[in-house]
């Protein structure tokens, strides 16, 4: 069955009527990322279909939280953090998936306009007194850490083309992948005009255990310490009864 | 085997995380320390926010030290009047910890107090222990070399507010062990650690405690001390992991207890030896990544996780 809906979803999107109003349509397979206690990454799959060529451009974006960027620098022989430039509602995830590379596809403005490619993200500095020179190293610094760590990105390629018309495309999300809602946007691009565009919700949550754990620490975070304290000290008790008369 | 820490938000492979906890248990049985000094920087190591290794080092301590004061307890060598006098300064002190490290994570500086903290902190009690254990190690190679008298005559005899403690046959002041109680408290607010590693060798030489009772009151007082700083890292800075701790406290309390076993068959100079050439090699260690120049000197925070 988990085979079939795909394919079930091709043949709905490919019987659409010829010529409709929609240059793309497209969803993805799952609407919930659920992270367990196993949580190692997942893939979710979005399929699409194009009324004809193009390039399909895909943004993918976490929630926005504020990201504090320091810079360390040598004070009596000692390497510590002495300045900083805070981006408020720096997007926690963002990655771009595009047939081709960007700059082949969409003029400079049009990538600005819509807020596509990590060169060319909205990043504002919540500090009023620092040099734009300045400003750009901290960015730079910012989106070098978060490409590292697999939570900016950005692939040409590793779309699944059927026929010319029908695509689809595994969305990577790493382990460490923030919570919260997320918009995925997919864009048709031809002769260098957005012909067709869709945005798609995605949510990523704990889920189980985990989640009532982080539930739990978050608003009853006095009982949620004393319960942590009290399990603590079961386990030590416990531990030591086989060898009360060693 | 991977598992996911809710709070840490990031997932651990559960053997790595048990052997840790056991290494950790190990030594702390074998030293009659805490072992919380080891665990945080171990942690920060394998990839745990600062934040979440210290407040989850606190709630493992508490697990580790009512397994060690049971141990002790049965044997008779916890002096309770001296815990409790040490108690009512680390309380004191654990809360103005928390407060020191919730006020350090706003200005940028935790990590660089933390790190800094450790180093002078370890340096300094490591060579103290080392100088101590040699000449106890000399001395016995020549024996006839003359009584000890049971403690030195220090003007910190001559403080105000005398209390008897019998257990420990001593006649002090009770603000010695209260500011004690108190410096322990706060390092374990702030930097996650049990304290015992300050709290064993000042029960020794400031207080003039005799050794039998030294581990047994130690473990006793930082029960409660951990117990409340995981209650307020939990409440005050969110960054208790209870499902990280409890996978460091199973593999930790097993740790300890062969520790334990291990540690009765070593002499007591060439134990403190050991320990002071383990605290110095962690001290060398944090004072060097200070001042080596920072592979990235930029790093990230994101707020609101």
């Amino acid at each position: 069955m988990r085979r079939a809906l795909p394919l079930l979803l091709l043949l709905l999107l490919w019987s659409a009527p010829a010529g409709a109003a929609e240059p793309l349509v497209a969803d993805l397979t799952s609407h919930f990322v659920a992270i367990t206690t196993g949580f190692t990454g997942a893939d979710v799959v979005l399929f699409g279909a194009t009324d004809g060529p193009g390039d399909v451009v895909v943004v993918v974006r976490g929630p926005g939280r504020d990201a504090v960027v320091w810079r360390k620098s040598r004070v009596a022989g000692v390497w510590m953090n002495t300045r900083q430039v805070t981006f408020a509602g720096a997007p926690s995830y963002y990655a771009v998936y595009s047939t081709r590379p960007l700059d082949e596809i969409m003029p400079p403005a049009m990538r600005l306009l819509n807020d596509i490619g990590i060169a060319d993200l909205r990043l504002a500095a919540a500090e009023k007194d620092r040099s734009p020179q300045e400003i750009a190293e901290f960015r730079d610094a910012l989106i070098r850490q978060r490409r590292q760590a697999a939570l900016y990105a950005e692939a040409v390629g590793g779309f699944n083309f059927l026929g010319g018309e029908l695509f689809h495309l595994a969305l990577g999300f790493p382990a460490a992948v923030p919570t919260g809602n997320y918009t995925v946007q997919i864009f048709l691009v031809r002769d260098k005009r957005v012909v067709g565009g869709q945005t798609s919700p995605l949510y990523i949550s704990q889920a189980g255990i985990d989640a009532e754990v982080d539930d739990f620490a978050e608003r009853r975070a006095l009982s949620y310490g004393l319960l942590a304290v009290a399990g603590a000290a079961l386990v030590g008790w416990l531990s030591s009864l086989p060898f009360r008369h060693a | 085997m991977d598992i996911y820490l809710p709070i840490a938000a990031m997932s651990q492979d559960v053997f790595v995380l048990l052997a840790l906890g056991g290494a950790v248990g190990f030594l702390s049985g074998v030293f009659g320390v805490g072992g919380g000094f080891l665990l945080t920087p171990l942690l920060i190591v394998i990839g745990v926010p600062h934040t979440v290794a210290v407040a989850s080092s606190a709630n493992q301590v508490v697990g580790a030290s009512v397994s060690g004061a049971l141990a002790h307890w049965r044997r008779g060598n916890i002096d309770f009047q001296m815990g409790i006098v040490l108690l009512a300064g680390g309380f004191a002190g654990s809360a103005a910890g928390v407060w020191l490290f919730a006020m350090l994570r706003r200005m940028g500086q935790i990590d660089l107090a933390i790190s800094l903290a450790y180093a002078l902190l370890l340096g300094t009690l490591g060579t103290l222990m080392l100088a101590e254990s040699t000449r106890a190690m000399l001395r016995l190679r020549r024996p006839g070399a003359g009584r000890r008298k049971l403690h030195q005559h220090t003007w910190l005899h001559g403080l105000p507010l005398k209390m008897r403690f019998r257990r420990s046959k001593l006649y002090i002041s009770a603000l010695l062990p209260l500011s004690l109680g108190f410096v322990v408290g706060l390092l374990s607010g702030a930097m996650g650690l049990g304290g015992g590693f300050v709290m064993v060798p000042a029960m020794i030489y400031l207080l003039g405690m005799p050794t039998a009772t030294v581990p047994g009151t130690s473990l006793f007082q930082i029960i409660f001390v951990s117990a409340s700083v995981t209650v307020l890292q939990a409440v005050e800075n969110g960054a208790l992991d209870a499902v990280l701790a409890l996978v460091l406290l199973v593999g930790g309390v097993l740790g300890a207890q062969l520790g334990t076993r291990f540690g009765a068959r070593l002499r007591g100079e060439q134990l403190r030896a050991l320990l002071a050439l383990l605290v110095l090699a962690v001290a060398a260690k944090l004072a060097f990544d200070l001042t080596v120049r920072p592979a990235d000197p930029f790093t990230l925070e994101t707020l609101g996780e």
